[in-house]
């Protein structure tokens, strides 16, 4: 087991990952070449790079939706480390419902089920009851600016934007001790976008350990401790 | 409504389970496990022998090797095709649910709505004809058929409200493990829609282990927890739905998911 400081929630070890495009006369892309990263308890570490950096990879790693080829991905999951990186489904099924909160600007509608019972979910499957998790998702949804004659609806009918602060509501319920973060401002209007600041602001006072990326500039100033610097595997390395 | 804490015993175990009719049809060597509460969705396109292996693992048709271990309860196990034949139907018919790609295969036409309900009621003792009729009233209300239509026949509903009624009648006695094949197929978009909406709150609500046969991978995202791919009877690769999909490794997953119109 790894012997990690008591303030560290996240910890990546010489993360590699290349892509193999079997379809495409077996095109390998690499993104990733042995990255380190770790980020404490209360910190948000921004990833900074060029479009098609890696970033965007490095996030999906750590939240497993992405199988890194080689490294670990330690993560502090109910006062123990686990590698996420050979962790099998169910553990990480586990992690994403207690430790590990994805926020990002794409809601993937779920047919009729109302924006509130959207925003609820995450927290209702902890156990938590019901009539706090309604409280929790009405305080956000309001917090956010949806307006309060949408919440009982299906939000596949809701505006771009509309949806999106749906999905940060969702994001933001369930109080993870580590979140990761995918431009959940982009796109949105300078109060609105404010508004997510501060949930994200109030997560890193409650101890939240926090990854993102973030191409506006002013929040990314305002919302990151560290900037972490993609590195680009070797040029000649990469597809065309 | 809460979510069990990670159960460590697997309530179905599937050990190199084969199947061949001929060579090439069928399925080999396939072993997964499956836990109380979660949605198993096995993908492919036909003729990638997922029906076959739905059928074997749901004590419809006996495998050439391989052995399927079921724990019901704690400290209780049973090996599926070691069982006695009629005990293995008597599973099907309470513990167990199978739900039909034509739902008329999993009906019966010649009775009424409330009665193909109730027939899964009686097949676990229960006798008093008011609390079935009861029950029955409330499964059709909660798939969202009208209670009028309680003593029509299947034969006189539209196609999504016979998947529907299907449903109701598997899920009736609260089953542990459910198996559906292709529960979506042949029905119109919002009429699936509705559907997925249903299965999702049900597995939810009633902690359901199901596997769930399927060759739509927007159905499998929905539902699916975990999923198998399968190719020529073969697992190609297995994982977590998000994860299989959104980054597949195996060239026949790749084109699978690259082939979808979005």
């Amino acid at each position: 087991m790894q012997n990690l400081p008591d303030k560290t929630r996240l910890q990546v070890e010489h993360l590699s990952k290349t892509f193999v495009l079997h379809n495409q006369d077996g095109v390998r892309l690499p993104v990733l070449e042995d990255a380190n990263l770790t980020v404490n308890a209360g910190e948000c570490v921004v990833l900074n790079g060029h479009s098609g950096s890696g970033k965007s990879t490095l996030l999906r790693s750590l939240y497993a939706n992405y199988l890194p080829d080689s490294g670990h991905i330690w993560l502090r999951h109910q006062e123990q480390w686990l590698d996420m990186v050979p962790a099998d489904a169910r553990q990480i099924m586990a992690v994403r419902r207690h430790t590990l909160g994805w926020v990002s600007q794409f809601l993937r509608v779920i047919p009729r089920i109302s924006a509130l019972q959207v925003v609820m979910q995450p927290l209702m499957e902890l156990g938590i009851d019901e009539r706090l998790c309604r409280e929790r998702a009405e305080t956000l949804l309001a917090h956010l600016n949806v307006p309060r004659r949408l919440w009982p609806l299906a939000p596949s009918t809701f505006s771009g934007g509309e949806q999106q602060r749906v999905n940060i509501a969702r994001g933001f319920i369930v109080d993870y001790p580590v979140l990761l973060l995918d431009e959940p401002t982009a796109s949105l209007d300078s109060r609105n976008s404010a508004a997510v600041v501060g949930l994200i602001e109030r997560a890193k006072q409650r101890g939240a350990a926090i990854v993102g990326i973030f191409h506006d500039d002013g929040v990314r100033q305002r919302v990151a401790d560290r900037l972490y610097a993609m590195q680009s595997p070797h040029a000649a390395e990469s597809a065309r | 409504m809460t979510f069990a804490t990670l159960s460590s015993t697997p309530l179905l175990s599937v050990q190199d389970l084969t199947f061949f009719y001929t060579p090439g049809k069928g399925f080999g060597n396939v072993s997964f496990d499956i836990y109380p509460g979660e949605v198993l969705g096995i993908v492919g396109e036909s003729g990638s022998g997922k029906t076959t292996l739905l059928k074997s693992i749901s004590a419809r048709l006996a495998p050439q090797q391989g052995q399927i271990i079921y724990r019901p309860r704690d400290g209780e196990q049973h090996d599926l095709y070691q069982m006695a034949e009629s005990d293995r139907r008597r599973l099907l018919r309470t513990e167990w649910g199978v739900v039909h790609q034509n739902p008329l295969d999993g009906l019966r036409a010649r009775v009424s709505a409330g009665g193909n309900i109730g027939e899964r009621l009686m097949a676990i003792g229960q006798r008093h004809y008011g609390d079935i009729r009861r029950q029955a009233g409330e499964w059709l209300t909660d798939v969202e058929i009208p209670l009028a239509r309680l003593d029509d026949f299947p034969s006189t509903f539209s196609g999504g409200m016979q998947q529907r009624l299907q449903i109701a009648r598997n899920l009736v006695t609260h089953p542990k493990l459910v198996f559906m094949d292709e529960p979506t197929g042949g029905l119109d978009v919002s009429v699936q829609a509705r559907l997925l909406d249903l299965l999702r709150g049900l597995v939810v609500e009633m902690q359901l282990a199901a596997v769930i046969v399927t060759h739509d991978l927007g159905v499998a995202r929905l539902l699916a927890h975990r999923l198998l791919v399968m190719k020529h009877g073969e697992v190609v690769e297995s994982g977590l739905t998000d994860r299989v999909l959104d980054d597949p490794h195996h060239p026949y997953t790749q084109l699978l998911v690259s082939s979808i119109l979005s």
